[in-house]
């Protein structure tokens, strides 16, 4: 079953999309959920996109089985991809004239309940009669929900909802238990915890915000340092600045933000202080599309800041990646005293989904520790040559040894140099950390056939469409895999080489207009891959996208014949 | 250069530069307040000034230009037992930094900010600070065709609780102003008069020696508004002194249940919280 709710900003969309997601997995269902909403907080128009069924869902698809429609422009927008035998629930007072109307008269039955506000809540009453579901679960999500003070008028709302349509579907659930249901973004602040995290500073800004919001609510549970800074300037300095002086640190922001952002992640780089930096991108140029989603900064975040030094990207593929591969960042930013970039995007920052509950000990202890030498601090040296590259790091104030970073050139006490030869060295020692982190580096993900044919390739969060249209053609007989990093640069070569030396034809699937993960690949490996499948809208890339994509370049119906 | 355990290195500072006399009163006052090198943690950003932690036998952290202030704030969030002094120029402080200038004010993070300020841009050999005097038909060298900045009114506006103007040739008044701010608990500025030998032909030791005067006994550093007074007074007469200090909660006095007297180094993860947290997702 796929859901769209559609309306204006301030409508109460986000609220009631967030009621009905949780009323679901409480009833048994897998549920995925996205969000498509405006730069605006009054007006406009918003959606949400609730799929959910017996068997997990994973990715949102295009063709609707309910359009729920708060206003004419909801209808308007949605109503082409709401199936024939599809509803369409609205208030008979819009006017529409539809088939497959079912009219509720929404806006009198909330007024009925106290307040016009109500009316998502009248809305749940009626999905819930007409699907099948137990009224009392939705209730009780609601006292979850609510405040004390509103939940009267509210519980009138979804009986009086319930009551106005007759039961059109029994679903059967299949009891899916033990299940938690969250956000890309919930999931990535919570690993960020596992991971250790101390400090985070960040500047207010979509679609990154809800991970400062996040941590600011759950600072004193956590005992996290968070602060708000003036600008993306200051948080990543004020991160540096925490830890040079010892606490795992992370900042988060958004394109524009990271841009600013750019010089301190030098500054990361050769005072070699572990920082996470998570880049929940969002379309750009500069403002570009500001509560919408791409994947467009891979380049950027793979190569931004003059000067040589290692770091490492990872791109976050879905709920469980951004819990698990955000702990997994903080500690190889410790490990290896590298500044570790996490793409995520605006897609799976604001969905939410049920997935399997996180193992919170597995994301602590994700990455082995360098076994380190005993450190006599009266001959401390901060930036040791060493054979690994990594030098002992120590926390200034905790012993007797001097800590200084530099963001000059420096000797192994991190004191400033012109010379020749530490220059050299130090080039060499920084660089030397990536053969030690080439060792754990992670293959891409593998799904589909297991000598595919055509071979996909993506990154980052559009993973899950991928496997699920890699499913859909597989049981079209198609000869399809597909190969979505995670780790993406430094780039794991090694699964890549080997299953496209077999592929007959090899495509980029990618939220960005100039294929940028080809563009990697054949800077990487020498590959070239034969077309891509591009989207750069704003909007994420579907599983119908990805067929239709594939689709027109013919060979997918070749193979498949 | 300071006998103490804070003595100072060689330095890449020209012959005659007002630093040195800068470093070398802070090694004496840090002496004085028997710290350890260990507890001590000097920031800088970029510049003649901000040099100094290259020089002192302390933790040190150079940053980036402008962005002395940020990281030292952290700094001292996280790890609250270091003694914290950003030592920086007028172009790190006023210039390239004055957005976090300005907000590590209302932060009021227990640190200590001393602005070498010679009112020119050193470094770079010779180009107008935002501190730099105004223009007049006979000044020669860099001036301010824009309207200088005004650090210790700013400062006040935003509301620091230690302001203070000291000149680096008045080494007596220099160091117990040093010392006041450093004992100072919140953000302390002292602005630091400082000749620049090479570049600065104007506003000389000779200049600063003859148009500097101490505050009188009996004034009243706990009144904003004489404060701000005081601190449009620049010209003829340059007050040096405290010209205001309250005591107000600190950065980590106003979130005690987060700085709760264990060092946020020293915190750990408590898997049982995350794993109840996750546990409402259900």
């Amino acid at each position: 079953m796929n859901i769209c709710i559609g309306g204006a900003a301030g409508d109460g969309i986000e609220t009631m999309a967030g009621i009905l997601e949780k009323t679901l997995q409480r009833s048994g269902f897998h549920v995925y959920s996205m969000r498509d909403f405006m730069s605006r907080i009054r007006g406009g128009h918003n959606f949400a996109q609730i799929r959910f069924g017996e068997e997990p869902v994973t990715a949102h698809i295009d063709a609707l089985d309910i359009l729920i429609a708060y206003d004419l422009r909801s209808y308007e927008e949605h109503q082409a991809r709401l199936k024939p035998e599809g509803l369409l629930l609205a208030d008979p007072q819009l006017g529409i004239e539809d088939k497959r109307l079912l009219p509720v008269a929404l806006k009198t039955l909330a007024k009925e309940s106290g307040s016009a506000r109500t009316i998502g809540v009248v809305c749940i009453g009626a999905l819930a009669k007409l699907l099948g579901l137990e009224l009392d679960t939705a209730k009780a999500v609601l006292k979850e929900s609510l405040p004390e003070k509103l939940l009267e008028m509210n519980i009138t709302a979804i009986e009086k909802g319930y009551d106005s349509v007759e039961k059109k579907h029994a679903l059967v659930s299949p009891k899916v238990e033990g299940q938690i249901l969250l956000t890309g973004a919930e999931a990535l602040s919570m690993g960020a915890i596992a991971g250790g995290l101390r400090f985070y500073s960040a500047y207010p800004m979509s679609p990154a915000t809800s991970i400062l919001n996040f941590v600011t609510a759950h600072a004193e549970e956590f005992s996290l340092a968070v602060e708000q800074a003036e600008d993306e300037i200051a948080a990543i300095n004020m991160a540096l600045g925490a830890s040079f002086a010892g606490a795992k640190a992370m900042v988060g922001t958004s394109g524009g933000g990271f841009a600013l952002m750019v010089e301190a992640l030098g500054l990361a780089g050769i005072a070699e202080l572990p920082v996470v930096i998570v880049d929940v991108q969002r379309p750009g140029p500069a403002t570009g599309l500001p509560t919408r989603t791409e994947q467009s900064d891979l380049l950027f975040t793979c190569f931004a800041s003059q000067g040589e030094f290692p770091r490492m990207v990872i791109a976050v593929r879905n709920h469980a990646d951004a819990f698990y591969q955000t702990a997994r960042a903080m500690q190889l930013a410790h490990k290896y005293q590298i500044p570790v970039l996490v793409l995520s995007d605006q897609y799976l920052a604001d969905s939410a989904a049920t997935v399997e509950p996180f193992d919170v000990k597995k994301a602590a202890s994700s990455v082995k520790p360098l076994e380190q030498e005993a450190v006599d601090p009266a001959d401390y040296l901060r930036y040791k040559i060493t054979d690994s590259g990594i030098s002992p790091m120590l926390v200034p104030g905790k012993t007797e040894a001097l800590v200084r970073s530099d963001s000059d050139e420096h000797t192994e006490d991190g004191t400033i140099t012109e010379s020749a030869e530490v220059r050299v060295q130090m080039v060499d020692k920084r660089a030397r950390k990536l053969d030690l982190l080439a060792e754990e580096l992670l293959e891409p993900e593998y799904v589909g056939s297991k000598e595919p044919e055509v071979l996909l390739i993506g990154f980052g969060t559009t993973h899950n469409a991928i496997a699920e249209a890699v499913s859909v053609l597989n049981k079209r007989g198609v000869s399809i895999g597909a190969l979505s990093f995670g780790d993406i640069y430094p780039l794991p070569t090694k699964e890549l080489k080997r299953y496209w030396s077999k592929a007959k034809a090899v495509y980029s699937v990618e939220q960005n207009a100039t294929a940028q993960l080809a563009r990697l690949v054949r800077m990487e490996t020498g590959l070239s891959v034969d077309q891509s499948v591009l989207k750069y809208d704003g909007r994420q890339l579907s599983v119908d996208d990805i067929v239709h994509g594939l689709e027109a370049f013919g060979t997918v119906k070749e193979v498949s014949k | 250069m300071s006998n103490g355990v804070f003595h100072c290195s060689e330095t890449a500072w020209c012959p005659g530069c007002g630093n040195f006399d800068i470093v070398n009163t802070l090694t004496g006052v840090l002496d004085d307040l028997k710290l350890k090198p260990s507890e001590l943690l000097l920031v800088g950003g970029i510049g003649q000034a901000a040099k100094l932690n290259q020089y002192v036998n302390a933790n040190g952290f150079s940053g980036l230009h402008g962005r002395a202030l940020p990281a030292a704030a952290a700094a001292k969030m996280v790890n609250e037992k270091l003694t914290v002094i950003v030592d920086t120029g007028d172009g790190d402080s006023y210039g390239e930094g004055g957005n976090h200038f300005l907000h590590n004010i209302r932060r009021n993070v227990d640190i200590t900010h001393f602005a070498h300020d010679n009112q020119i841009y050193g470094l770079t050999k010779g180009q107008t600070s935002p501190t730099s005097d105004p223009c007049s038909e006979d000044r020669t060298g860099a001036c301010n065709l824009s309207k200088p900045f005004n650090p210790l009114m700013i400062a006040l506006a935003a509301g620091a609780t230690f302001v203070a103007r000291s000149f680096s040739g008045n080494k007596e008044h220099l160091a117990k102003t040093m010392k006041a701010a450093i004992q100072h608990k919140g953000y302390a500025l002292v602005d630091i008069l400082q000749p620049c030998v090479s570049f600065n032909k104007v506003n000389t030791f000779g200049y600063y020696k003859e148009h500097t005067y101490e505050l009188e006994e009996g004034y009243d550093k706990t009144d904003l508004q004489t404060a701000v007074l005081r601190s449009m007074e620049y010209g003829p007469k340059i007050p040096i002194g405290i010209l205001y200090q309250v005591q107000k909660p600190t950065y980590h006095q106003q979130r005690p249940a987060i700085y709760d007297g264990t060092l946020m180094v020293d915190k750990q993860l408590s898997e049982k919280k995350l794993e109840a947290l996750l546990a409402k997702y259900a």
